[in-house]
């Protein structure tokens, strides 16, 4: 897994949203294909009042979301080693030049990524953690609780008083 | 008409030819099969390695009954619109995924009685050919739990995080 140096992390919940805006707020919201993608999907209601930018691994996805910016990222997982480093300068790329106020996702290893990032740039991080993760939690989203500030499981049994919470699924 | 999908990630060859003999014996013309990165020859099935998710989405609306491996995509979909589900899912240690979440999901899904589940191909078969026992699906509502949904906008307007759904959930 790539180390990326946590430059700044005080930006952890603040209260109103980062630097006072008129505008709606800038919103990311990333995953990776499938089952990722679909759940995204469905909890994108929460996104309504925000100014929201898709960022996922497979163009044929762009058509789902064709009143928002949508960006392709190389897929990766955590066994594809370059394929991760590519897809970790894309994000960085997207990120840098989105300075989106708020970035989610529902895995895997994109959304990962993103939210390190998101949160190095000064972005509040919601992880959504799958559904199909259902007797562990994937270890991104086990990484991912320490630089979530919003970190969410599907499964009841799978919280704990420090998050992951539970609040409801997809479903 | 019947869709079979194993997703993007690798082939389930184990799932496809289960279906594939099944349509053969049965005499079912009307099977469609996704097959993923597969070099599987069937011969009683249409197939096509990969569908855009337009396609795939109005795959799954035009069948009768979806087959699949135990991936949140496929299963989703399939509770969207409403649809009859078997799933068998990949098995690591035959080389069909990295690990067994696999199995996770669908033991858990089954529990819950919203999906029909084969652990093994003759499972499927036998599901298979007693398809006229299940009822119809419920269709799932087009988003996710109003619960989830407004605990994410308020975290995204306020940054905070609603105490009492925090409580009730602990």
């Amino acid at each position: 897994m790539i180390r990326i140096p946590v430059v700044s992390r005080q930006t952890l919940l603040n209260n109103s949203m980062p630097q006072s805006r008129s505008v709606r707020p800038k919103l990311l919201a990333v995953s990776s294909g499938g089952g990722h993608w679909v759940q995204l999907l469905r909890i994108k209601r929460a996104f309504e009042d925000c100014e929201v930018t898709f960022v996922t691994v497979h163009q044929s996805y762009r058509a789902q979301v064709s009143d928002h910016k949508f960006y392709v990222v190389n897929d990766a997982n955590r066994w594809t080693k370059f394929a991760l480093l590519k897809s970790a300068c894309q994000l960085a790329w997207i990120i840098w030049n989105e300075k989106p106020d708020i970035v989610v996702s529902t895995g895997a290893a994109p959304g990962y990524l993103a939210l390190r990032f998101g949160r190095m740039m000064g972005a509040r991080t919601i992880w959504l953690d799958s559904i199909a993760n259902v007797e562990q939690l994937s270890m991104s989203g086990d990484r991912i609780g320490r630089c979530a500030d919003l970190w969410l499981t599907q499964w009841p049994h799978l919280a704990r008083p420090d998050g992951p919470h539970y609040i409801g699924s997809v479903l | 008409m019947i869709f079979a999908t194993v997703g993007t990630q690798g082939q389930f060859d184990r799932l496809i030819s289960t279906v594939d003999r099944w349509a053969g014996v049965n005499g079912r013309a009307d099977v469609f099969a996704q097959t993923g990165p597969s070099d599987y020859q069937s011969e009683h099935i249409r197939t096509e390695r990969f569908i855009d998710p337009t396609e795939f989405r109005n795959r799954v609306e035009a069948a009768s009954l979806v087959i699949s491996h135990a991936g949140m995509g496929s299963i989703i979909t399939a509770l969207e619109l409403g649809k009859r589900i078997i799933v068998m899912p990949r098995r690591a240690s035959l080389g069909e995924h990295r690990n067994d979440h696999q199995l996770a999901t669908a033991k858990r899904f089954a529990q819950q009685g919203r999906i029909a589940v084969a652990f093994t191909e003759q499972e499927l078969v036998d599901k298979l050919d007693q398809l006229q026992v299940f009822d119809k699906t419920e269709r799932l509502s087009a988003q996710a739990s109003p619960d989830l949904i407004s605990t994410i906008r308020t975290f995204i307007e306020s940054g905070q995080f609603r105490s009492e759904s925090r409580n009730a959930s602990l």
